[in-house]
């Protein structure tokens, strides 16, 4: 009962981990525990059901596909990165400071996350479209124009996909003991440098889950880019796009587009779980 | 025994929890279009879901409150949208009354499925127009204005009856035009000219003059070759068929096609 973790044998160390879990669950919970799990896995088995197997490597040769595919991974990556850059001070900024409407603020951030994505779609024309607030400026200033780019999409996914790292930063900030920081600073260092030095290597895993989580959302992201940055093979036309328009005339390519999604997102989450999903 | 007791009866709220949220499901499915149908009154009653495409939204919307007046106890409830779209739905199986679409062609889709009662009639054609930011700018009066480099069009997608149409009609001007963006249906083309992000689009007559003064139209030769029928169908499985039937005779009577002549729609 004293001793320390370290001094217990191994095993009662992985009996520690595994403590609150048991074998048999009432059956008022699996009940609808099972129902949820079939209704979440379903739809994807009727997607392998349905799949034009034979047709698939004829669909999935075609230049248009890879291209869509490009693009996604492409923009996920980049708004990934925008969100990062600019996401995990934001999380510090909420989970460190104090001022004034900070809980609003906070709010604020989270809004993407219930809003419809159309509706940011729309938004982002009114703010960076050519005749937005300021896109007008970026315009006649500097001659650039976001919406029917591959800029615009990369905008577009980081708005939708931005609060996602922001949350889950912000929660693992919370959830670290910021005394290792204050330790830093008496000792000399400069709150930048603590930032850096301590708490970044210490928040790590959930800056890790978070931006796993943004990148997946930015993947999947479909109607904030239709609306802001348009679609064209190519340049705008991203695998839901893609999907969503083949759907309208040949529902076998958008199935097959579909798995290749699927495939893509089973294969990060997976590559990802041990490492970090677990973690946070 | 008290705790076992006790634990009973949670069991049993937590049963009957999920109980009334299941209920709540059913009941939701239960409760959608076409309440009145099983009603062995001769008036059409209850609700009637009409499909239809983005660029009848004006009109069928006036319909809709006419035939709601003239038929007390009834109420119309839309779903505008791609023509394409909307015909997938309903081989899905959408409980759907009346599909509205823009080309014979999506329409083709549901009688290929078999999910059409009856043979659809056209009820009205529609044609292109350019629409251009107001005062039109750019001075385009062609269609071969629209190629003209730095200028930003937007066409339907070609999955779309517009995106087709405006494909005709640039074959048959043996023109060759990059757009900025291939958009999902005809209102999204029309609302990037709206709202300034695009100098012009290729849509229908019928949404220029719905768009007011916030668009200019332009009408161009090559837009007869690629006129579109819009065809009505009343659908196999419509859960309301008798208001279904009277909403599509409205449609097609004189004073249907009274409304739908003034948001610019041709005769058939």
């Amino acid at each position: 009962m004293t001793d320390t973790l370290e001094s217990r044998p191994r095993r009662d160390r992985h009996r520690d981990r595994h403590r609150g879990r048991t074998r048999t669950a009432p059956i008022p919970l699996l009940v609808p525990a099972l129902v949820g799990l079939a209704f979440l896995l379903l739809p994807l088995i009727a997607l392998l059901v349905r799949a034009p197997w034979r047709s698939l490597p004829e669909q999935l040769t075609s230049a248009e596909v890879w291209e869509a595919l490009r693009l996604s991974l492409l923009c996920a990556t980049a708004a990934t990165v925008l969100s990062l850059v600019v996401g995990v001070p934001l999380a510090w900024l909420l989970a460190r400071t104090w001022f004034p409407g900070r809980g609003f603020v906070r709010a604020l951030v989270t809004l993407p996350l219930v809003l419809p994505p159309v509706v940011g779609g729309v938004a982002l024309l009114l703010a960076f479209g050519r005749n937005g607030v300021i896109g007008q400026w970026l315009d006649s200033w500097f001659g650039i124009t976001l919406p029917f780019t591959t800029t615009g999409v990369v905008l577009a996914e980081t708005f939708v996909a931005m609060p996602f790292l922001v949350i889950s930063v912000e929660g693992t900030l919370r959830a670290a003991d910021p005394r290792y920081e204050e330790a830093a600073t008496t000792l000399g260092a400069s709150r930048f440098t603590a930032f850096r030095r301590v708490t970044l290597p210490l928040i790590a895993p959930g800056i890790a889950a978070g931006a796993v989580l943004a990148w997946a959302r930015a993947l999947g992201e479909f109607g904030a880019t239709i609306t802001f940055a348009g679609n064209f093979p190519g340049r705008t036309q991203t695998m839901p796009l893609a999907v969503y328009l083949a759907l309208q005339n040949d529902p076998a390519a958008a199935i097959a587009l579909s798995l290749v999604l699927l495939a893509v997102s089973i294969a990060v989450l997976a590559a990802l779980r041990d490492r970090w999903m677990t973690a946070s | 025994m008290t705790r076992s007791a006790h634990r009973t009866r949670r069991i049993l709220q937590v049963a009957g929890a999920s109980g009334a949220a299941l209920l709540a499901l059913s009941a939701c499915s239960s409760s959608g279009p076409g309440t009145g149908a099983g009603s062995s009154s001769a008036k059409p009653s209850g609700t009637v879901t009409v499909f239809a495409a983005a660029s009848l939204e004006e009109s069928f919307k006036t319909l809709g409150k006419q035939f709601e007046k003239e038929h007390p106890g009834t109420k119309v409830t839309f779903n505008f949208g791609g023509s394409d779209t909307l015909a997938a739905s309903i081989t899905g199986g959408a409980p759907a009354d009346v599909f509205a679409a823009a080309s014979t062609k999506t329409m083709a889709i549901v009688t290929d499925k078999q999910d059409a009662a009856g043979t659809p009639a056209t009820f009205v054609r529609n044609q292109l127009e350019i629409a251009t930011l107001p005062g039109n700018p750019d001075r385009i009066s062609s269609l071969k204005d629209l190629t003209k480099p730095g200028l930003k069009v937007v066409l339907c997608d070609e999955s779309v009856p517009c995106g087709t149409a405006a494909r005709k009609a640039l074959d048959a001007g043996g023109l060759k035009l990059t757009p900025v963006s291939y958009e999902q249906d005809v209102k999204s083309a029309l609302t990037k000219v709206e709202l300034k992000e695009a100098d012009a689009a290729v849509v229908y007559k019928t949404d220029v003059r719905a768009a007011g003064d916030k668009v200019d139209g332009v009408d161009f030769p090559e837009s007869a070759e690629a006129v579109n029928d819009y065809p009505i169908a009343l659908l196999k499985n419509a859960p309301n068929p008798k208001a279904a039937k009277a909403f599509m005779a409205l449609v097609r009577s004189a004073e249907g096609q009274k409304v739908l002549s003034r948001a610019g729609f041709l005769k058939p």
